[in-house]
C-alpha cells in the first residue's frame, strides 16, 4: 500500500506544481472521443467553506483557455488496445488543444471510464489518545480501515473517507476538533485493473507529459451532472459512453458506488450496421440522425435511404422505416439498461433516500431514452448536462462532455482521498531511525 | 434529363484530422515555451548581427579603412571655420616673456579649437619659472593666454650664479650681476631658497639697517646670518630670529652697537649675547698702548653681559 501512498501523493505533489504555474491540461480517453481541455488556473486558491478535511479541499477559480477533441483511436471499452494509436490521438487533441490555448502544458489530469472498476467499503475506527480529535487522529483511523483482498493486477484509484463516526455519532463531515472516544470511519475505495492504468501512463509519458491526476470517469462525470441536493440525497449517475457506461452513485456529496457496464453507445452502431448491412459510419450517422427508442404510428411513414456505395442500383437504393431502425436500437438500449439495473441492485441503491437517476453521456442523447429508462430505472429519471464552467465552448457544452468537464472540477477542487492525509507516525517505516538510536545505544 | 443525385449524402468519412509526428508535436511544444520564444525572436538576431559585425571587422584591412572613414568625417567637421583658432593673445606678461610662453606652448595657427589641449598648453606655459599662473581660454577664433608673472622678491646666489626668486622662494629667472638689481637684498646659503619668507620677515624687521645690510646667509640649512657692511655679522637663532633682530635694534638705538668696532654679534642664545670684538678693540680691551682716547671711552665696558645691565 505504500507504493501507492507513494504515487498518489507524488501525483498530487505534480497538480501542485501545475497549479503554481497556473496551466494544467484535462485529458478524457473515451472509446469515441479523446477531449483535451486546457485550463488556466487565475487567482489564489480562495478558501470556500469545505467539505472535507484534508488540504486537498480548496477552491480554485479557473477558465478554459484550449479545446479540442478528436475521434479516439486504439480504445475500446475505455481501455486502450493499440497503443501507438491512441497516442497519436492524445498527441493530436494535446496540440489541438495547445495550438487554440496558445501555451504549453506539462501537467495533464487524465481519466478513463474502463478498466473493470471494483467498489469496496472500508471501516475503521481507533480509540483516541486525546479525548479531542485531532488530524493525526484522522490519520489514524483512515490507516485502521481494514483493506480487503483487491486481487491481484489491480491499483486503488479512489479511496475517499466517506463518512466519520465519534463514539455513537455518525454522520460526521469533519470530526476535528470534537471530544469523544472512539473515532470510526467509513471509507470508499474503488479499484481498478492496474494494466489499463499503466498502458494510458505510457501514453501520456509518450507525450511528453507528466501525469498529474488520475480519475475515474464515472465519477468525475457523477461530480459534473449531479446537482447539489442530488449528490447530498442520494443519486446514481450513468455515463452512457461509447464503449462502457459508467454508473457512480453518490451519498453525502460522496461517491459510494462505482461500477462500469462493459456496454455502450458503440455496440448500438455496431447492431445497426450488422443489421442493415451498412458501413459503421454510415450506422453511426444514421443512428444519431435518425435514432429513437420509443415508435409510433408516424416512424413506419417515415423512410430513411441508406444507400451504399456497391454500384448496384438494388443496394444502392435500399430504404428501410425509422419503425425497423428503433427495432433495431431499442433491444440493445434496453439490454444497456437492464444491466445497469442489475448493477444498482446489487450495490443497494433502493435504500437511498432518494432515488433520483441521471442520464448523461453521448449516448444518453438518444431521443426517447428518458422514457425507457424510467420503465426499466423507475421513474425519478432526468437527463443530465454537465454543469456550466467558465471559458468552455459551446460544442463542448452537451452531455457528451460530462466527464471531461467533471475533471475540470475534479482538478479544480478534488476531494480528500485517503493519501492526503499523512501516515501516522506508529506505521511509518521508521526502522531507520531506530536502527540509529540502537546504534546510539550500542556504542555510547 | 433528372439528377441522378444521390439521396443521402455521401458517407461522411471522419473529419479528417491527422495525428502531428513527434518532431511536429515537439517543435510545437517547444516553440510555445516562452524562453525558447524569446531567444530565438531575440536573441537569435543580436547573434547574427553580432557575428556578422565582427566577421567584417576581422579584416585589418577593413577596419582600418573604417576607422580612416571615421576619422575623415570628425576631421571634416573640426576643421570647421567655426572652430578655427587663429591668433593667441598673451596679456599680462612682458614682450620676452610672451615670446618664451608661446614658443613654449608650441600652437601652430590655425587650428581647430577641438584639436586644442588646453590643459597641456596651460601647464607647459605654468612650467615656465616667470609665469605664476596662467588662463588660457578660446574665444571667438582667438586664444587668449593672461599671465600672472612672478614678482622677485630677493637675489640669492649660489654656486652656479645669481638668480632672483619670489616671495615663495620660487626661481624667477637668472641673474647676470649683482649689479642689475641693487634694489633687491640678497640671500645666499644652502637651502635659502627653502626660507625665503623667514628671510623677508628678518629684512622687514632690520628695515632700520637697511642702508648697511649686505645679506642674509643661510648656515646650515638651519638659521640666518645677517651681514652688515665692515664685516659685521650678526648671528640669528633659529627659532624666533624676528624678535632677535629687534633686540639687536634695541641695543644698537642705545648703545650704539654697530658703529663699535665689532665683527660678530651673536645672538643665538636669547639669554646671552656675545660680542666679537674687532682687533683694535681688543687691543684697546686688553689695555695694550696703541689704544687712542677715543676707542678707550668706547670699550669702557668690558662684557656683553654687562651691556645688557647698562640702561
Amino acid at each position: 500500500m505504500t507504493d501507492l501512498y507513494q504515487a498518489q501523493r507524488a501525483m498530487r505533489n505534480m497538480r501542485k506544481a501545475a497549479l503554481q504555474r497556473g496551466v494544467i491540461a484535462i485529458l478524457d480517453v473515451g472509446t469515441s472521443k479523446i477531449g483535451c481541455l486546457i485550463l488556466r488556473f487565475d487567482g489564489a486558491e480562495t478558501d470556500r467553506e469545505t467539505e472535507g478535511v484534508g488540504p486537498m479541499a480548496g477552491q480554485a477559480q479557473f477558465r478554459v483557455i484550449g479545446a479540442a477533441t478528436t475521434r479516439s483511436r486504439g480504445v475500446r471499452f475505455g481501455e486502450i488496445t493499440a497503443m501507438n494509436e491512441t497516442e497519436r490521438a492524445i498527441r493530436t487533441v494535446v496540440r489541438a488543444a495547445q495550438k487554440m490555448a496558445s501555451v504549453r502544458v506539462d501537467h495533464v489530469i487524465a481519466c478513463f471510464s474502463g478498466a473493470e472498476p471494483r467498489s469496496y467499503g472500508l471501516a475503521g475506527d481507533v480509540a483516541l489518545q486525546d479525548s479531542v480529535v485531532t488530524e493525526n487522529d484522522v490519520a489514524r483511523v483512515l490507516a485502521a480501515c481494514d483493506v480487503p483482498d483487491i486481487g491481484q493486477g489491480r491499483e486503488v484509484l479512489h479511496a475517499h473517507p466517506v463518512n466519520f463516526a465519534l463514539d455513537h455519532r455518525s454522520g460526521l463531515g469533519d470530526p476535528r476538533g470534537q471530544i469523544g472516544n472512539r473515532l470510526a470511519c467509513d471509507m470508499h475505495l474503488m479499484t481498478v485493473d492496474a494494466a489499463v492504468i499503466q498502458n494510458l501512463l505510457h501514453c501520456i509519458k509518450r507525450c511528453d507529459l507528466d501525469l498529474a491526476g488520475l480519475a475515474s470517469s464515472a465519477y468525475v462525470s457523477g461530480i459534473s451532472s449531479l446537482v447539489e441536493d442530488e449528490q447530498e440525497l442520494g443519486a446514481a449517475c450513468i455515463d452512457m459512453g461509447g464503449g462502457t457506461t459508467g454508473i457512480s452513485i453518490f451519498l453525502k456529496k460522496h461517491m459510494i458506488y462505482a461500477d462500469s457496464v462493459r456496454l455502450g453507445g458503440d455496440h448500438v452502431t455496431s447492431d445497426i450496421s450488422k443489421g442493415l448491412q451498412i458501413p459503421l459510419a454510415v450506422a453511426e450517422r444514421i443512428k444519431t440522425k435518425h435514432g429513437g427508442v420509443q415508435a409510433t404510428g408516424m416512424d413506419d411513414r417515415e423512410m430513411i435511404e441508406i444507400g451504399g456505395d456497391s454500384g448496384d442500383w438494388e443496394k444502392d437504393r435500399r430504404q428501410i422505416s425509422r419503425t425497423e431502425l428503433i427495432g433495431i436500437m431499442r433491444p440493445r438500449v434496453e439490454e444497456i439498461l437492464e444491466e445497469v439495473r442489475s448493477r444498482l441492485d446489487v450495490a443497494g441503491f433502493e435504500a437511498l433516500p432518494s432515488q433520483q437517476i441521471v442520464l448523461t453521456g453521448g449516448a444518453s442523447q438518444i431521443p426517447g431514452l428518458d422514457m425507457l429508462a424510467a420503465k426499466i430505472l423507475g421513474q425519478r429519471v432526468r437527463m443530465g448536462r454537465p454543469l456550466r464552467v467558465q471559458g468552455l465552448p459551446q460544442a463542448a457544452t452537451g452531455p457528451a462532455f460530462a466527464s471531461t468537464v467533471g475533471l475540470c472540477l475534479f482538478a479544480a477542487h478534488p476531494q480528500d482521498e485517503w493519501w492526503d492525509f499523512d501516515i501516522p507516525s506508529e506505521r511509518y517505516p521508521a526502522r531507520s531511525l531506530k536502527r540509529a538510536v540502537k546504534w546510539f545505544k550500542d556504542n555510547w | 434529363m433528372q439528377s441522378l443525385g444521390r439521396a443521402l449524402p455521401l458517407p461522411l468519412k471522419a473529419r479528417r484530422d491527422p495525428a502531428p509526428s513527434r518532431l511536429t508535436y515537439r517543435m510545437q511544444r517547444l516553440w510555445l515555451t516562452p524562453a525558447f520564444r524569446i531567444g530565438f525572436r531575440i536573441g537569435l538576431p543580436v547573434a547574427v548581427v553580432s557575428l556578422a559585425i565582427w566577421g567584417w571587422l576581422a579584416d585589418d584591412a577593413r577596419r582600418a579603412a573604417l576607422w580612416a572613414g571615421v576619422d575623415a568625417v570628425r576631421n571634416s567637421f573640426e576643421d570647421r571655420p567655426e572652430f578655427r583658432v587663429s591668433l593667441v593673445s598673451i596679456t599680462g606678461a612682458a614682450p620676452e616673456l610672451a615670446d618664451a610662453v608661446r614658443a613654449r606652448m608650441g600652437i601652430r595657427l590655425p587650428i581647430s579649437s577641438w584639436k586644442l589641449d588646453l590643459d597641456a598648453a596651460r601647464a607647459s606655459a605654468e612650467a615656465l619659472d616667470a609665469v605664476e599662473k596662467a588662463r588660457i581660454r578660446v574665444q571667438g577664433g582667438e586664444l587668449r593666454v593672461e599671465i600672472t608673472e612672478r614678482v622677485p622678491a630677493l637675489v640669492w646666489r649660489t654656486e652656479r650664479g645669481l638668480a632672483l626668486v619670489d616671495a615663495t622662494g620660487h626661481r624667477v629667472a637668472g641673474l647676470g650681476s649683482r649689479e642689475d638689481r641693487p634694489d633687491l637684498p640678497l640671500i645666499a646659503g644652502e637651502g635659502a631658497d627653502r626660507a625665503v619668507p623667514e628671510a623677508l620677515e628678518i629684512l622687514q624687521a632690520a628695515a632700520p639697517l637697511t642702508a648697511r645690510i649686505r645679506g642674509l646667509v643661510r648656515q646650515g640649512d638651519r638659521r640666518w646670518d645677517l651681514v652688515l657692511d665692515r664685516d659685521q655679522t650678526i648671528l640669528l637663532p633659529a627659532i624666533d630670529p624676528v624678535s632677535a633682530v629687534e633686540r639687536l635694534l634695541a641695543l644698537d638705538q642705545a648703545d650704539m652697537l654697530l658703529a663699535r668696532d665689532i665683527t660678530a654679534v651673536d645672538l643665538r642664545d636669547p639669554r646671552r649675547p656675545v660680542l666679537r670684538l674687532g682687533a683694535h678693540a681688543l687691543a684697546v680691551f686688553r689695555g695694550t698702548p696703541e689704544v687712542t682716547a677715543a676707542d678707550a671711552s668706547i670699550d669702557a665696558t668690558t662684557d656683553a653681559t654687562s651691556l645688557e645691565k647698562t640702561p
